[in-house]
């Protein structure tokens, strides 16, 4: 992201779905072909080190700036079939921009942009970048249509196999269809990846819940291998009074609720609280700015220095008009008599002792209790598992961060294999959008040398 | 995916991007590792007795914050032994078989040196040889490289020389250095060449040091003049390959080369005739890995203009290229600027006010809106305008109808013509 090229944020009370248009303008052509020809071409370079799917992102900026637009677009969603999607939500700044060379020599090129730049032109111009392989005969599961379903499903195909992925919901894509802010991720961009997968011939079986709409034991029956991408589920109660009032919101369902008209006018003019200070409720923090509120404050039990959003959704937050109240921890929310939200009942904290995490363990300041206005709240406090899915299938987990091999990512039963925010926690992985895709990428290249033949995955 | 590969006068590769003679080409390491990058062929660097080079080699021109718009060099030929070049070469072709590896060669202007070199090279397995006419500075002061090649009898007599030891493809490269092109270019094709390739570097100093005064590049305090090359130097030799192109006489293959960066200059010197392109300043600034780009631009490009081969390019904008006097004194074009595009820089304004013909004028609307407009009455169509223009899209020239064609030799003819 990148604040200085942000469009006019004035928010509209009118017409809500027009606050959620993409907040960053794509490159003009002018744009794109000055900022490419700035790029050294760095040989060996450290953004390609940098970025989780090594994309060859010196190649594809020399390919637009050739005009070879198509190319650099095969380039980048090659390396990462969610590629249009990483373009835009990927932290670059922690990621390909910050290994820039020229960050200290003058400005970093903007990647994420350039990258951008090159997918929308195949989304445009709807090329098919990708062939299927041809049949290898094996047959592939796959549950969850995320970045990490999705991209395994992609590199299947193009090896050759049959490959059906099972999707709760009704359209795939998951995280980067549902879950990402409209104006940083329009849903139809994650749609035409959806769709590139589709046209390589793999079945995506939509509304199909496993455990409620097929049992796990078909599926282990049925296909050689089966992955499990089914990402996490909503987020958990606090675990404080009052939380079933009316007005009380899960943090993932309120940004899901923004991706596809029509929006919720229930926020406008409102107070809203969010509870938690990562990266979902600095977007439901947005979304209410967007949705209208009058008055978002998030509240954090710890201080600016522990929480753990990324520095530009932070900067984002606090420029969109967001308050932050630190060191707060929510002790009851408090209703009316109709049952809805009036306010939230806070207690101060202060920073104790380090816990095994090595973070100061916040401690209420007795006595310190007040009451803070509000009309909804909204919880932002981490994700749960689907722990019981994960046991239908007997796989070994921990608090439901499914344990794999990290080389073939493997479960405990060899057969299933698992990839995504379903094996992120417990000091495993990250919970980025490029890292589902690669680990996605890589399991694809496992089923293929445990089930095919061993050496190098040879995609066309 | 259309097909890349070409039959260059007999000389085979997987496709027309071909290394120049020069400093990339100078070992079997680098030629190897070239072809593992993508390259079709390699013309090694030049072969004749080792000389001794220079320290401080290089320099460059750069433009407004880009670097290496041109290059400039005042490097010789090999400097290794011919027998251990011989061997590389030998090595080289037999792990690439169906890579094109050509020989560039530079003797004095001797039948039997001629001869007993071609020999040589064409023993190590080379598919083709190139004769060196065209090298500007030190060894033109021997007698060879430019000097020859800036005279028409030695370029026939020397090529004459080298077919008669040959049976692998004899390329003649050029030099720019010259009035006219096609007459030593003529000159080759009489002497026997199977093909030509144009051009070598055109004479240069690439700078002045301001605080010692001294020359850039200097050898201890003193300069010479090198040889220039890179971007820059592409309009000039596109003509050059072009001119040759177009003259009937000079029917044979042409190998293009200067300032060809990626697959657009490639496909340009391809449309004007040439049948592979040799590259060097772009490898040398960016390294061997930019092929891949040329190659997958160029495909994706033939693809978009439905061709199959690449071979269905060369040579398409040919007849387009003719001599001023054929160009229609009637067509007219005139600027036209989108004021939604324009960013209001005002540079064709003053372009067009102080240097050309004062047709753009600087307005404001009703509402307080400065804006531009071209005076269509006294446009002479110049394009200085939409070049200045720093916006793509602003400034487009506009064809207006100006009644039928006539060219100057047309004129001329029609005024000689007795009145009936």
């Amino acid at each position: 992201m990148h604040m200085n090229r942000m469009k006019d944020r004035s928010i509209s009370l009118t017409d809500l779905a027009s606050n959620f248009l993409e907040i960053e303008p794509d490159l003009t052509a002018k744009e794109a072909m000055d900022e490419a020809n700035r790029c050294l071409y760095c040989y060996d370079a450290p953004c390609i080190t940098a970025c989780p799917t090594s994309i060859n992102i010196p190649s594809f900026i020399k390919k637009i700036a050739s005009g070879n637009v198509k190319g650099s677009a095969k380039v980048i969603m090659d390396a990462n079939p969610v590629g249009a999607s990483c373009a835009r939500v990927c932290p670059t700044e922690e990621l390909c921009e910050g290994a820039c060379v020229l960050n200290d020599a003058s400005q970093p090129i903007m990647i994420g942009n350039l990258q951008r730049h090159a997918t929308n032109w195949a989304i445009h111009n709807n090329a098919q970048l990708f062939k299927a392989g041809a049949k290898n005969g094996k047959s592939v599961a796959i549950i969850g249509g995320g970045p990490a379903g999705l991209s395994a499903a992609r590199e299947l195909a193009r090896l050759g196999f049959d490959v059906t992925i099972f999707e709760a919901k009704e359209k795939a894509g998951g995280l980067d269809t549902h879950g990402i802010v409209s104006f940083r991720l329009p849903q139809r961009v994650s749609m035409w990846e959806v769709e590139q997968v589709e046209s390589l011939g793999v079945t995506i079986r939509p509304n199909t819940m496993v455990g409620r709409d097929i049992d796990p034991e078909e599926i282990m029956a049925q296909y050689d291998a089966v992955v499990l991408a089914v990402g996490m589920a909503s987020v958990p109660p606090i675990g404080i009074k009052g939380e079933a009032a009316k007005g009380v919101y899960d943090a993932i369902e309120l940004v899901e609720s923004t991706k596809t008209p029509p929006m919720d006018t229930h926020l406008i003019g409102k107070k809203v609280v969010i509870i938690g200070a990562g990266n979902t409720a600095i977007d439901a923090a947005t979304c209410s700015v967007r949705l209208g509120a009058a008055d978002v404050k998030m509240l954090y039990r710890r201080t600016e220095a522990e929480m753990t959003a990324y520095e530009f959704e932070y900067e984002f937050a606090k420029q969109e008009g967001v308050e932050f109240r630190w060191l707060t921890s929510p002790v009851s929310v408090l209703a009316d008599e109709d049952g809805a939200v009036k306010g939230v009942e806070c207690i101060r904290m202060e920073l104790g002792a380090a816990d095994e995490s090595g973070r100061r363990r916040p401690v209420p300041i007795e006595g310190s209790e007040f009451v803070m206005e509000a009309d909804a709240v909204v919880r932002a406090i981490g994700q749960t598992r689907y722990v019981s899915l994960i046991e239908s299938f007997g796989l070994t987990h921990r608090w439901g961060t499914v344990k794999v091999d990290l080389t073939t990512f493997q479960t405990s039963n060899p057969k299933v294999y698992a990839a995504g925010d379903v094996i992120f926690g417990d000091g495993q992985g990250d919970a980025m959008v490029v890292t589902a895709a690669e680990q996605g990428k890589q399991t694809a290249y496992s089923i293929y040398e445990q089930l095919v033949g061993s050496g190098m995955a040879q995609t066309s | 995916m259309a097909d890349l590969s070409v039959n260059f006068a007999g000389i085979k590769a997987p496709n027309p991007f071909w290394l120049a003679s020069a400093p990339p080409t100078n070992s079997g390491y680098q030629v190897q590792r070239a072809f593992e990058a993508g390259w079709g062929g390699a013309v090694w660097k030049t072969l004749g007795d080792p000389i001794i080079n220079t320290s401080s080699r290089f320099a460059a021109t750069h433009f407004n914050g880009q670097r290496v718009a041109g290059f400039n060099n005042i490097e010789l030929i090999t400097d290794r032994p011919l027998d251990v070049n011989l061997k590389e070469i030998y090595e080289t072709k037999k792990r690439f078989p169906n890579h094109a590896v050509i020989a560039s060669l530079m003797v004095e202007p001797k039948q039997d040196k001629w001869h007993e070199i071609v020999k040589k090279a064409e023993a190590a397995g080379v598919d083709g040889l190139e004769l060196n006419f065209g090298c500007p500075h030190g060894m033109a002061e021997r007698g060879m490289g430019a000097a020859s090649g800036q005279v028409p009898e030695l370029v026939e007599k020397q090529t004459m020389w080298a077919k008669e030891a040959a049976n692998t493809p004899v390329i003649v490269k050029l030099t720019p250095n010259i009035t006219d092109i096609t007459a030593t270019a003529w000159a080759a094709v009489q002497g026997g060449a199977d093909a030509i390739s144009m051009i070598n570097t055109i004479n240069s100093l690439a700078g002045v040091d301001l605080d010692s005064w001294n020359t850039v590049p200097n050898v201890a305090g003193k300069g010479a003049h090198g040889g220039y090359c890179g971007p820059a130097v592409k309009p000039i030799a596109l003509n050059m390959v072009a001119e040759c192109a177009r003259n009937p006489e000079i029917n044979v293959p042409i190998s293009g080369i200067g300032g060809i960066s990626n697959w657009r200059d490639a496909a340009e010197f391809i449309l004007m005739g040439a049948g592979s392109v040799q590259v060097c300043t772009a490898a040398m600034h960016h390294g061997f890995s930019i092929v891949e780009d040329m190659i997958d631009g160029l495909n994706n490009y033939l693809d978009e203009k439905q061709l199959a081969s690449v071979e269905e390019l060369i040579g398409r904008t040919v007849p387009r290229y003719s001599d001023w006097g054929n160009l229609d004194l009637n067509y007219k074009i005139v600027a036209k600027i989108d004021t939604n595009t324009c960013i209001n820089c005002n540079k064709c304004h003053i372009a067009c006010e102080d240097t050309a013909h004062q047709c753009i004028d600087m307005l404001t609307s009703p509402d307080g809106n400065k804006y531009l407009q071209v005076r269509e009455e006294d446009c002479v169509g110049c394009n200085l305008c939409s070049i200045v223009c720093p916006v793509d899209g602003a400034i487009d020239m506009i064809e207006i109808p100006n009644g039928p064609p006539m060219t100057w030799n047309e004129r001329q003819a029609a005024i000689r013509q007795p009145i009936a």
